[in-house]
């Protein structure tokens, strides 16, 4: 490759980028890929005006044969964040890498006009902008289909965490050990779980474990109060145990109240405060102490 | 004080508040943060990405890591281009709460952290940024 190779191309990028963004806009919304009830027209236009921008720091700097350099670590950072995003928005990976290889029209277009006499000049240099669109339109569907992965891993193992099964432990005792996320929608269902299987058993106490929850902020904490306030309603009363001292301090950061919560560091903790009390409300033959 | 690592995050999805207490846990273990501290920042990453998402509409965040010696910190800046918050004090007092929430998320998030500051345009947006430090 000769030094001079490529530099309409850059040449191009850095004097008709505002032109060039027009045109390339003006392309996509008149395509019929044009997803408007997946994305608005400013975010379209501002992703579309960050690429370019990229490209072109990318192009000025960098080879234009090897987009893996360094000098294109910027605009492989920015296709990777936008190809995530796009899969979670609903795109298919043909509609993600379209968006970059959209780009192709109107910068074929400038190239021809610069080139106007020069049919080689011309040829030569849309090779090289064919060649870098297609590395990067291909690395988009490479980030997309790993991003795609990562939400099925993500669901699935939520899916898995949640189903967490509410555990009779002792007779009058139940046990809701929570692990994982807490605050998706399926809390909500674990939660109405454990009520149901408070009516069905009659248990008088339920206990339950956050050990395995990573996070407790003020919406898990909001879940857990609720839940609490219903089970007494109900004539059960909650114990949380699983309180580590990193999350107990963290709590009180927060300002969350449990002062009207029992609270334990272990499942064993509560497990033996709940046979306490279970055994006193036995009629006094049938309790082993006392 | 010098940038070590620094990476931006969509926060569009419930998924993505997940990605952002991950992601800061992750900044959090690489710059040597005791258990403590580390669920401190995650659980105030955790406030403010959901407020990002439930109030600013979505929006993004900076995740970086600082090196200032002997210490080294973790900042986090949430911005979004939501209909900002007309009265910032009422806000950040304890108990207010415009949705079903406790009202505690954003006081907490300053609580749990040892720099905090939050600019906001109504109309305009939000911006609430956060550091840890070891
Ligand atoms: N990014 C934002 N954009 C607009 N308004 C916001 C934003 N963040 C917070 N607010 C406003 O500030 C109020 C208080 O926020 P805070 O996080 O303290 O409580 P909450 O989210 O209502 O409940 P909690 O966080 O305890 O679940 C919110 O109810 C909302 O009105
Ligand atoms: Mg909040």
């Amino acid at each position: 490759m000769t030094p001079a190779t490529g530099r309409t191309l850059r040449k191009i990028l850095a004097q008709y980028q505002k032109e060039l963004l027009g045109d390339w806009l003006q392309t996509q919304l008149a395509a019929s890929t044009l997803r408007p009830d997946l994305m608005r027209e400013n975010e379209l236009r501002e992703q579309s005006r960050e690429l370019l921008a990229l490209l072109q720091s990318a192009a000025q700097n960098g080879n234009l044969e090897q987009t893996d350099g360094p000098e294109w670590a910027g605009i492989r950072e920015f296709l990777a964040r936008l190809s995530r995003s796009r899969a979670q928005q609903g795109f298919s990976s043909a509609e993600t890498a379209t968006f970059v290889f959209s780009l192709k029209q109107p910068l074929f277009t400038r190239l021809r006009t610069e080139f106007a006499q020069d049919a080689q000049g011309l040829a030569d240099e849309m090779w090289i902008a064919n060649n870098v669109l297609d590395r990067l339109g291909l690395y988009t569907t490479e980030m997309y289909l790993k991003g795609r992965e990562e939400v099925i891993q993500r669901q699935q193992r939520e899916m898995m965490e949640l189903s967490t099964p509410v555990v009779q432990l002792w007779e009058n005792i139940l046990a809701l050990p929570l692990i994982g996320t807490l605050d998706s929608e399926r809390t909500q269902v674990v939660m109405e779980s454990l009520l149901q299987k408070i009516v069905d058993t009659g248990a008088s106490i339920a206990i339950i474990d956050i050990t395995g929850v990573p996070t407790v902020d003020t919406l898990v904490a909001q879940h857990l109060l609720k839940t609490v306030a219903a089970a007494r309603l109900m004539g059960a009363d909650c114990i949380i145990s699983g309180i580590r001292p990193q999350i107990a301090q963290t709590i009180v950061h927060l300002g969350v109240n449990l002062s009207d919560v029992t609270t334990k560091a272990s499942l064993a903790d509560a497990f033996s405060i709940a046979l306490k009390r279970t055994q006193a409300k036995l009629p006094p033959q049938m309790g082993t102490t006392s | 004080m010098a940038v070590v690592h620094r990476s931006v995050l969509p926060i569009r999805s419930q998924e993505d508040i997940v990605r952002v207490r991950q992601a800061t846990r992750e900044s959090a273990v690489a710059q040597g943060f005791s258990l403590v501290d580390q669920t401190k920042i995650v659980t105030a990453a955790s406030e403010l990405a959901r407020n990002t998402l439930d109030y600013g509409g979505g929006g993004e965040v900076e995740i970086t890591r600082l090196s200032d010696p002997p210490r080294r910190g973790v900042r986090l800046v949430f911005t979004d281009k939501g209909p900002g918050i007309a009265d910032v004090g009422q806000a950040l007092a304890d108990g207010f709460t415009s949705g079903r929430g406790l009202g505690l998320g954003l006081g907490g998030a300053r609580r749990l952290s040892n720099e905090f500051s939050i600019e906001s345009r109504v109309g305009e947006g939000t911006q609430v940024t956060i550091a840890r430090w070891r």
